[in-house]
């Protein structure tokens, strides 16, 4: 009796305890999508259901080069970023040289450095060598520190290989051109897809290092928000916010799948 | 004089500019023959493995492959293929194509792949798993695709690296079986690495013990067990008595060794030795024997026997037969084997602190110099 209390009293505890964390997690988003959908100009009481902010948005240029530009950006610098932070996890994984561990531990200070200062360094360095700030410089950036994570992610996956079986294909007759395409690379593939999406997501989402490094004309959404919101928040900035949120969520629900993959 | 499949010359192998993992070895390995490099643990086995297939480069010395010097070729070059001790299976492809990589490297046409992929599931008995991921397999089935995956690229010859350290006791008599089986069937030559004295005394035509980078005796199961080439062979391959002493007395092909641990012993002189020489003598437990009751008249009557008492001071029992530490008289606690032949029948069960007769003829024991 007192037992069965017992184990029910800890079902209801973690079932409020999973409630409270998803309220706490998920009511702002829920609100901020609502909203896009109220009528009302200002305030929260709902007014009726409408799509009209996102008419307003599709008919907004600025809006429309905003978003282009983040999908330039996204696609690019995580494209590029996959092909490098692949070679190089395994350039460093299965490569012995003498400092490795310091190597390894300069791979992934960006992830600890706040975003700021890596910002602000960044401007730096693109303003010292007289490099124009725009799409190109946004590009960099978001390579440099999408690289981290993907070089995160691709060697937590060779972590779970033996160097013998790269050994083995050797032994069976395979060149390095060959047990790069025929034995790493299927080994890594999910790996791969997931770091590729998580750059794409990491570079639609981040304000603070593009903020820095944003020249006249390269405006990402992000930016644009923030520039919008200084007008006081609109239902617009509503309606982006939610289509943005949309996207991130789809790509992560495609990395989740991959994610089951890598630790399969 | 058979064709030398495999031969090494004065190969050494030094680590990180000091470390001699391997010590001038000097091997050569008959074609078709089944062969068994033997050792402790880190005493350079696999490092011999890996300059033969070619993932080590040896310091110095020369690595001959069908009377080729082969040094310089990579490891996709070199007609050498190895059962990697973790298997080391494609854990993204099916049985099927981690068996068919090899052939497709060679780009074979996929007929050609299909049947000797499927010769060697026959031989290897997967049938039915063709089409698994080596996560879904056994531990005895991985292990057959290994040497599937090997064999099935016509190696002229097959590394073995403690193929079978990671089964179980049983089913690893059984694959040292179709181990056996299959180099007959084969005819190539198989290097097979193992720490397991019984295993490589069990299946090979020829084996080498290793010690700290050396080579301490080549020859067949036989030699190397009944004639080891010294304490550590001795003691390596099984257990053993192990007695030092000075010759006292030639007389024809027996010698009369004074030692300190038992006093006078008879023992056959297997070379020529010199009184007052200091000699050691191996003794195999299961050469002994052991009773309740003296040995016979008959026995004693050979001057050749050395005949002991003590007290059993240690028994394990283990089916089949029981280990004995007898405490002699002397203090020497001395190892011996019995058989049990009629057990719970009319065999006079010898337990714990039993007086007991041990006994031996002369013949039964083995020199080794110092
Ligand atoms: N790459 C390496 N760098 C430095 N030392 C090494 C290297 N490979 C092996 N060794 C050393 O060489 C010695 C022999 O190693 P090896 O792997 O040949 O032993 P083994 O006889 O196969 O042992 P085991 O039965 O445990 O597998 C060991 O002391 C090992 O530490
Ligand atoms: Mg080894």
């Amino acid at each position: 009796m007192d037992k069965e209390f017992n184990v029910l009293g800890k079902r209801r505890f973690s079932f409020i305890m999973t409630l409270l964390i998803m309220i706490f997690f998920y009511l702002p988003i829920a609100m901020l999508i609502a909203l896009s959908f109220n009528s009302a100009r200002q305030g929260v009481i709902w007014t009726g259901f409408t799509l009209k902010w996102y008419s307003v948005l599709f008919r907004d240029d600025e809006i429309w080069r905003a978003f282009l530009n983040t999908v330039i950006i996204a696609l690019t610098s995580s494209t590029v970023a996959t092909a490098i932070g692949v070679l190089s996890a395994i350039g460093i994984y299965w490569h012995n040289f003498r400092l490795k561990r310091y190597f390894q531990a300069l791979i992934y200070t960006p992830l600890i450095v706040p975003d700021i200062l890596m910002g602000v360094s960044m401007l730096m360095f693109f303003v010292s060598l007289r490099i124009q700030l725009g799409l190109f410089t946004i590009f960099i950036a978001h390579v440099t520190f999408s690289i981290s994570y993907v070089i995160l992610i691709v060697i937590a996956r060779l972590e779970d290989f033996d160097y013998s079986i790269i050994e083995a294909a050797q032994d069976l007759g395979a060149s390095w051109y060959q047990i790069f395409f025929k034995i790493i690379i299927p080994m890594i593939k999910p790996a791969i897809i997931a770091s590729f999406l998580l750059s794409i997501t990491l570079s639609i989402d981040d304000f603070v290092i593009t903020f820095f490094v944003a020249g006249p004309g390269s405006t990402t959404l992000p930016l644009q928000i923030y520039s919008m919101i200084k007008f006081g928040v609109s239902p617009e900035i509503n309606a982006l916010s939610t289509l943005l949120i949309g996207a991130t969520f789809i790509i992560s629900i495609f990395g989740l799948r991959f994610r089951k993959l890598i630790f399969s | 004089m058979a064709e030398i499949s495999i031969e090494l010359r004065n190969v050494t192998k030094i680590f990180d500019g000091d470390f001699v993992a391997v010590n001038n070895v000097n091997l050569s390995i008959e074609k078709g023959e089944f062969f068994s490099l033997l050792g402790p643990s880190g005493c350079g086995k696999t490092t011999i493995l890996r300059m033969i297939s070619g993932l080590e480069e040896p310091t110095k010395g020369e690595v001959i492959l069908n009377g080729r010097v082969i040094n310089d070729l990579p490891p996709n070059k070199r007609e050498v293929n190895t059962v990697f001790q973790n298997y080391a299976l494609f854990p993204h492809l099916t049985v099927f194509e981690n068996i068919a990589f090899s052939l497709r490297i060679k780009r074979k046409s996929e007929a050609e792949i299909k049947k000797k992929v499927m010769d060697m599931i026959d031989l290897m008995r997967l049938n039915g798993h063709e089409n698994k991921k080596p996560s879904q397999l056994s531990g005895g089935q991985k292990q057959r695709v290994a040497i599937a995956r090997a064999l099935v690229n016509e190696p002229s010859v097959l590394l073995l690296d403690e193929p079978l350290a990671a089964l179980d006791a049983k089913l690893r008599q059984h694959m040292l079986i179709e181990l056996d089986n299959i180099h007959d069937e084969v005819g190539i030559t198989f290097i097979y690495v193992t720490h397991d004295q019984s295993e490589a005394l069990s299946i090979s035509d020829h084996l080498a013990v290793m010690n700290e980078g050396k080579i301490i005796q080549v020859g067949t199961p036989v030699q190397v067990y009944e004639s080891p080439a010294n304490l550590f062979v001795a003691n390596f391959i099984g257990e053993t008595n192990f007695i030092q002493g000075i010759v006292e007395k030639v007389e024809g092909n027996y010698i009369l060794l004074k030692t300190e641990k038992l006093g006078e012993i008879w023992c056959y002189r297997d070379f020529e030795v010199k009184i007052g020489e200091k000699i050691n003598v191996s003794i195999r437990p299961e050469k002994l024997k052991i009773t309740i009751e003296k040995p016979s008249e008959e026995v004693l009557k050979n001057s050749f026997v050395n005949v002991f008492k003590g007290i059993v001071s240690e028994r394990i029992y283990l089916g089949t037969h029981s280990n004995y530490i007898v405490s002699i008289d002397q203090g020497y606690q001395m190892k011996v084997y019995r058989q049990h032949i009629r057990y719970l029948l009319d065999e006079n069960i010898i337990d714990w602190n039993d007086e007991v007769y041990v006994w031996w003829f002369a013949d039964d024991s083995y020199l080794i110099k110092d």
